[in-house]
């Protein structure tokens, strides 16, 4: 048993903010409230802590199997349990691609392995990502996954998309889509803008995304399936997921730490800065800032996305794109978000936990009966990130050696502390 | 006071002071063209790495007899042979390179930036030979001295820049490094390789959308090399180039007499420039050409010679901006 004390328990779902007490009786919750005591259970003390909900990520990259030069379910999950998430949904551009059933199930042996957090893959729309047939996809849901993506690339077609969601309406599970025009696209590190006129570095343009959003939110239409955009990353996108939304349909939407807190102006020739979607412009910041804050937007997702440090320290357009992102995801929303006042401290919570929850069609809260998951954090703690000494395999991260108010102070999945700073 | 060079990478973060001095370091070197003789022993002793990743023969001529008329060994890596060909890394090849101790590296790489992720990573000086669709340095240097030569001055000159402006490195240099001696650049070229936001880069850029509105009172006209291999992407006629953009004798007249032509080649003669003027009396590529061993030997003794050597002629001081 598992005492968590004299924190501020922050729950979205119930709306309570409230100085309270939670007892953990083996993987569940099996009390809340004031003044709780147990005399068998292990006490932590979250005096001056924030205690919410189990933090969940709806899109990383933990390369396993296939790339474990750079990332492995074991070290990638010990990486997100540093960062406070009790729940990975890891993308399917493995090798092979998650696209079967038996590569899904060997994800969710590897991460039942590791123990430390929980790992809900994210299966294939289509056979190894390719564009052309339906993967198996209702065996994939059986073996564990949550949702459906091609992410690295677009759902290649309007018409696979169709059947894609079509499909996984009849399954309800929800369809996530990396939007880009690749002809649009077509061979860019950067966003086109002056910045990358500057670098002499090629653009894309920030329709490459926007156009492929007006698509999906069409297929929506034809459909009535659940579509999720991920790592959305430009005001043009936000407003057509608005406008979706409006007219009642299922569109949820995900930012990343990285887009609300870099732009293009913030490039340099230096492959940390290359990500995909790339860092958009100063209004797209500002745009997707403040659809954190009304509601626009649905959850924060890291894209972590772990390079070796040899794949990423080449010339700027020949490195792959993507940075970690577990560890630095909270520390940014605190530093960049909260304590500017951009964002309350409720609604940064509800963003990396019932938000992320409602776009897979489940709860999470704290309650009794409810799974042990919790997440712990300090929004004071003053902190520096070392790359260095995190658990990742990779190191490609813009954010190596920036200084943090706020951080994830102690991690609880399935009523165990799995991350104690 | 002047700040020493380390490297050079690009234009952009020079200072006006920097750029006149590398200008006046050049002069007795021009001089020095014309002696029967063409060798010093300033650089004796020193070894030059030449590495080309990308394709050059003008470039690499250019920097070899520099090297070489300064008394400095050279080592040649060429994109044809270059390990890069068996999928060696860059970082890999300029530490083999720095490995055999070259005193400083002259880099030309189709990626924009290789040269700054080059010279963070290593100890010895770079100098940029055109990287990517980023900066043409020494480009833009000998041109200038082209210019002031000619002009007497930089200061307050209408430049016109023609052509693929988007993806050309020489005009980003040349922009950067005119505007900051306060010329009035003026840009023109198809529409999709002349985007707005190129009059960003610099104070007193500007873009016009007919040729005659270029060509009218400019003082220097800077024609840009056609990359023949983007007018298929997407695809653009060559006729249609001709007809709209090629740099003609009449056209030219809208400049006046006075006015200069310069083309950092190689020319595609009778495609962006027609060969009556590339061969007229107001072109200046073959002046751009001497030039450009000047501010080479220039660069070099001064990177790669530094204050210790005593050999070398002293720099001219007069004739400053």
């Amino acid at each position: 048993m598992l005492l968590i004390k004299n924190g501020r328990v922050l729950d979205p779902s119930s709306n309570t903010d409230a100085s309270l007490d939670v007892l953990l009786d083996s993987s569940r919750i099996s009390k809340v409230g004031a003044n709780l005591s147990e005399a068998n259970a292990e006490v932590f003390d979250a005096a001056g802590m924030i205690v919410a909900p189990g933090f969940i990520d709806l899109h990383c990259h933990l390369r396993e199997p296939g790339q474990e030069l750079s990332e492995t379910i074991e070290t990638g999950t010990r990486s997100a349990a540093r960062g406070g998430f009790t729940v990975v949904c890891p993308m399917p551009n493995t090798q092979p691609v998650n696209d079967s059933a038996s590569v899904t199930r060997g994800i969710v042996e590897r991460a039942a392995a590791a123990g430390t957090v929980r790992v809900w893959p994210i299966g294939a729309a289509s056979v190894g990502s390719k564009g052309e047939a339906l993967a198996e996809i209702a065996a994939m849901q059986e073996a564990g996954i949550v949702a459906v993506s091609d992410d690295g690339k677009p759902v290649a077609t309007a018409r696979l998309m169709r059947q894609v969601m079509d499909y996984c309406r009849g399954l309800d599970l929800p369809v996530i889509d990396h939007c880009e025009d690749p002809s649009l696209f077509a061979g860019g590190v950067m966003r086109e803008g002056p910045r990358s006129i500057r670098l002499g570095l090629k653009g894309i343009p920030a329709q490459s995304e926007s156009i492929c959003v007006v698509r999906d939110v069409e297929v929506a239409k034809l459909t009535g399936a659940r579509l999720h955009i991920a790592h959305m990353s430009t005001s043009a996108s936000l407003e057509y997921v608005r406008a979706a939304k409006k007219q009642g349909l299922p569109v949820t939407c995900e930012v990343t730490p990285h887009h609300f807190t870099l732009i293009d102006e913030d490039v340099r020739y230096d492959s940390h800065y290359k990500m995909n979607p790339p860092l958009a412009s100063r209004e797209d910041r500002a745009a997707l800032i403040e659809g954190l804050a009304d509601g626009s937007v649905d959850a924060i997702a890291t894209d972590h996305a772990p390079h070796h440090p040899s794949s990423k320290d080449v010339e700027f357009d020949r490195a792959p794109f993507g940075i970690i992102g577990f560890e630095t995801a909270l520390a940014l929303g605190l530093s960049e978000l909260v304590h500017p006042g951009k964002l309350s401290l409720k609604r940064l919570v509800e963003l990396f936990t019932t938000g992320p929850a409602r776009v897979l069609g489940i709860e999470r809260k704290i309650a009794p009966d409810e799974p042990g998951d919790l997440t712990i954090f300090s929004p004071n703690h003053a902190w520096t990130f070392r790359a260095a000494d995190s658990p990742s395999k990779s190191r490609n991260t813009p954010f190596d050696g920036r200084s943090f108010r706020g951080a994830p102070m102690a991690t609880i999945v399935a009523g165990r502390i799995v991350y104690r700073r | 006071m002047l700040q020493r060079l380390q490297h050079l990478l690009g234009i952009e973060d020079l200072t006006r002071e920097q750029i006149a001095f590398i200008l006046d370091q050049a002069k007795p070197f021009q001089e020095f063209h014309r002696h029967p003789l063409k060798k010093l022993a300033t650089l004796r002793g020193k070894t030059v790495a030449l590495a080309f990743f990308e394709n050059s023969t003008r470039t690499r001529i250019s920097f070899a007899t520099a090297a070489a008329r300064l008394g400095a060994d050279t080592m040649n890596l060429q994109a044809e042979s270059s390990s890069l060909k068996k999928g060696e890394s860059l970082l890999d090849t300029v530490w083999t390179l720095e490995a055999m101790r070259p005193d400083g590296i002259v880099i030309r790489h189709s990626s924009s930036g290789a040269p700054e992720f080059v010279a963070q990573r290593l100890g010895v000086p770079v100098v940029n030979a055109g990287d990517g669709t980023h900066e043409h340095p020494t480009q833009a240097l000998l041109d200038a001295l082209t210019i002031r030569d000619r002009k007497g001055k930089l200061e307050g000159l209408r430049v016109t820049i023609l052509g693929d402006i988007l993806h050309s490195r020489v005009a980003r240099s040349n922009i950067h490094l005119l505007s900051k001696f306060g010329a009035r650049i003026t840009l023109y070229g198809p529409a999709m390789w002349v985007p707005r936001e190129l009059e960003t880069l610099a104070p007193n850029v500007g873009r016009v959308s007919h040729i005659d509105e270029a060509l009218d009172g400019a003082d220097v006209i800077i024609v840009l090399r056609v990359q023949t291999e983007r007018l298929h992407e997407p695809a653009l006629a060559a006729e249609e180039y001709i007809l709209q953009y090629q740099l003609t004798s009449e056209r030219l007249r809208l400049a006046g007499p006075n006015a200069l032509v310069l083309h950092p080649g190689p020319m595609n003669r009778g495609l962006e420039i027609d060969p009556s003027v590339a061969d007229g009396p107001q072109s200046c590529v073959l002046e751009q050409v001497t030039n450009g061993l000047a501010i080479r030997m220039a660069l070099l003794y001064h990177l790669v010679g530094g204050a210790a050597s005593e050999a070398a002629p002293s720099p001219a001081t007069t004739g400053k901006e």
